[in-house]
């Protein structure tokens, strides 16, 4: 059959060709439009004749059958594909404004600034992640933002995908991706762990901090291979006014044991979004590399090589949930907050990397102008985060898994359920007042929680009294 | 059109009733039977009774070995399948019988190929066990898409045009598109007798439109099948392989 000729005017599956708005070394990018789609589009085309890459047909294979199965905001919409029988292409929503890859004249940028990008840039690996994708080349010139801010990730060639074959893991023997930001254990062939996509970003997170690239801009594989022992320098010996917690969200990223590094893209997001809970350890005190003799003996040490992952994709990242439980410090009655602990532990004794964020609402007045201060002259907020510290001590959590949040507003479920969405909780613990004047008064926080929250609730009460059922009202939602 | 493909019955009414019944629900028009329709299982006179009706209405249905051995002595087999054959003998009658040995060993549908073992010496009856046996099969034929089962384990394998082969454990319930430009070899568990830990009966659909495979398993009346192994005197083993799906 012959091949239709990709040029401006010329109409392929009714997607009339307009202009070419980019060639790469892999594929060409065109301008299309479809009679019934409203929305701007493009038409991605590989470079696939004879004499070309075979890296451009594979991934493009991938791209076809990742494309079409992915949803939400933080990707490109695939509108269809056409396979290599006929002509090949897949279409997609046309992202306005350009890539990160435009920002780097400006490099290094304002740490909050970063901060923010990358968070966002986090929370879109974490929807990606879910999804059972590796993007697996994560770097400035893959990553878009929408109007509103989302950040959105383009370019699936070299993704793995949990439940499709992947294609790339037969086809090279060496690691296929963009040197600067790969993740140690690619030089080793492993493709099926998301944690690498957290190095890559903690590459960009380094590069866009202090302008330089942590591990260089080596291509070879030798210059790839030396980071399976060698530790890039701290960026507080790049920038002396670096910031500590930075610092130790740069590095943890940038481990090179997997297990090391954030368990999740989305616990990544959250220490970003709360930099001043950022648990600060030795990582973010670090002037210097490693000592040469620590780097050579990871490098002739074959038992400290970064394993890969030991679970599907959907299981590991359901091993580290954001659990949030929600806290009356204040008024709660003591029962009902030590049942609260009860629960918690249960839920995190099964989950070793889950992390636990504890949440009190200040509820603010909706006329009258509130006082930080009490009648005692101390501040209520750090009360309550002091309040919320004491309450979780006998979890005897790790201190990196541990944060606490007072909220301040009018009402307190929609906080909660606020700030449940903006830090893609998990799992939602909540307590029932029980047969109190306030409940039947102002209605049930719990209740309006359980109901309206999109991640899973479990609403809990205190024990009963002794004449009563021993059964615990524990409602997993 | 959207096909139910079904593997490795093996006698196994409650299994194969339910797989029917799940592939009818989720739309299939046209089913193919990859072959061992009796062996193992306590009825294989409603299996290939079922089998013959349905391939009256246009399924598509090849030969499995222990088909062969229904008719023929010479199949060699371990001692279990030995014993069930020879009580499967004495149950079907004459149509029955030369149902099974009528059947074909392999069949072709537009760019398909159906076969039991794998294509490219269908009568030796070998495993695909690894890329290397799925790269064989592949090799012998230009089908754009070979079915098969035998193996009793769900895997999907690839061959792209420069022979370098991929292989997966496809995970139940999701589509995966079988790309033009590349060969695919599609091996289905079981229905009658799951040996991937799953007891639950398997069986795939593809679309033929989107060339999406889809593996799906359908739960069973586990206990029946096995009380009905047990109940007329077949290896024990057989009915308890049942419940671990091994």
């Amino acid at each position: 059959m012959p091949k239709p000729l990709v040029k401006p005017g010329a109409v392929i599956d009714g997607y009339t060709i307009g202009e070419c708005v980019h060639a790469g070394g892999m594929a060409t990018l065109w301008t299309v439009t479809h009679v019934g789609i409203d929305a701007p589009l493009l038409m991605k085309i590989p470079r696939a004749s004879e004499g070309e890459d075979p890296a451009a047909i594979v991934s493009f294979e991938m791209e076809m059958m990742i494309l079409p199965r992915l949803t939400g905001p933080h990707v490109p919409h695939c509108y269809g594909t056409g396979d290599f029988a006929h002509q090949a292409y897949a279409v997609i929503e046309r992202i306005s404004g350009t890539t990160l890859y435009k920002r780097l004249p400006d490099l290094p940028l304002p740490y909050d600034e970063v901060r923010l990008l990358v968070a966002k840039i986090a929370t879109a690996l974490a929807d990606l992640h879910r999804q059972n994708v590796i993007h697996h080349d994560i770097k400035p010139s893959s990553i878009m933002f929408r109007d509103n801010g989302e950040a959105v990730l383009i370019d699936f060639g070299l993704s793995h995908h949990d439940h499709l074959p992947d294609l790339l893991q037969a086809e090279f023997r060496l690691p296929y991706g963009t040197a600067p930001y790969m993740a140690p254990e690619r030089i080793l062939g492993v493709r099926d762990d998301p944690r690498s996509d957290l190095f890559s970003l903690g590459v960009l997170l380094y590069f866009f901090t202090t302008g330089e690239r942590p591990f260089g801009e080596g291509e070879t594989l030798r210059a790839i291979r030396r980071r399976l022992w060698r530790d890039p320098y701290p960026p507080r010996a790049l920038r002396s006014d670096y910031p500590p917690w930075l610092q130790e969200v740069v590095l943890r990223c940038l481990e090179i044991e997997p297990d090391w590094r954030y368990p999740t893209a989305a616990q990544l997001a959250f220490d970003l979004t709360h930099p001043d809970q950022v648990k600060l350890t030795a990582r973010a005190e670090r002037m210097k590399r490693d000592p040469l003799s620590v780097a050579w003996r990871r490098r002739f040490n074959p038992d400290v090589k970064p394993s890969g992952a030991r679970s599907d994709l959907a299981t590991q990242i359901a091993m580290s949930p954001i659990v949030t439980v929600a806290l009356d410090t204040a008024e709660g009655a003591p029962e009902l907050n030590e049942s609260l602990r009860v629960t918690t532990e249960r839920i995190l004794a099964t989950l070793p990397s889950a992390r636990l964020a504890c949440v009190n609402v200040l509820k603010l007045n909706r006329i009258a102008v509130d006082k930080t201060l009490d009648e005692q002259g101390s501040n209520k907020h750090i009360d309550r985060l002091v309040a919320l510290r004491h309450w979780a001590t006998p979890l005897k959590l790790d201190e990196n898994r541990l944060s606490v949040h007072v909220l301040e507003a009018v009402d307190p479920a929609t906080a909660l359920l606020e700030f449940a969405e903006m830090n893609s909780v998990d799992h939602l613990i909540i307590g029932a007042r029980q047969n109190s004047f306030r409940r039947t008064w102002l209605g049930s926080v719990s209740a309006k929680v359980a109901a309206e929250a999109t991640c899973t609730v479990t609403v809990v009460r205190p024990p009963r009294m002794a004449a009563a059922k021993p059964d615990a009202g524990v409602v997993w939602g | 059109m959207l096909l139910a493909v079904f593997s490795d019955i093996h006698g196994n009414r409650q299994a194969f009733e339910a797989c029917l019944k799940a592939a009818r629900a989720k739309g299939a028009e046209r089913f193919v039977m990859l072959g061992d329709f009796v062996g193992y299982g306590a009825d294989p006179e409603w299996v290939v009774d079922t089998a013959m009706e349905l391939v009256t209405q246009g399924a598509v249905a090849v030969r499995g070995n222990h088909d062969q051995a229904v008719n023929s002595s010479s199949e060699t087999m371990n001692n279990e399948a030995q014993i069930a054959i020879e009580w499967t003998r004495g149950r079907l009658d004459v149509a029955q019988r030369r149902f099974l040995a009528e059947l074909p060993m392999l069949v072709e549908d537009g760019d398909r190929l159906f076969v039991h073992s794998e294509a490219s010496q269908p009568q030796r009856w070998h495993y695909i066990r690894s890329t290397a046996d799925a790269a064989k099969s592949l090799i012998s034929t230009p089908a754009h898409v070979t079915f098969c089962g035998h193996i009793h384990r769900p895997a999907l394998y690839s061959m792209s045009v420069t022979a370098k082969m991929t292989g997966l454990v496809p995970k139940t319930d999701v589509s995966v598109p079988l790309l033009r430009g590349r060969q695919w070899l599609a091996v289905l568990g079981a229905v009658g007798q799951p040996r991937d830990g799953d007891p639950s009966a398997a069986f795939v659909l593809f679309d033929t439109v989107s060339c999406q495979v889809t593996y799906c398993r359908a739960p069973y009346d586990v206990a029946t099948a096995a009380n009905r192994i047990r109940e007329n005197g077949l290896p024990h083993w057989l009915a308890d392989r049942l419940s671990e799906g091994r």
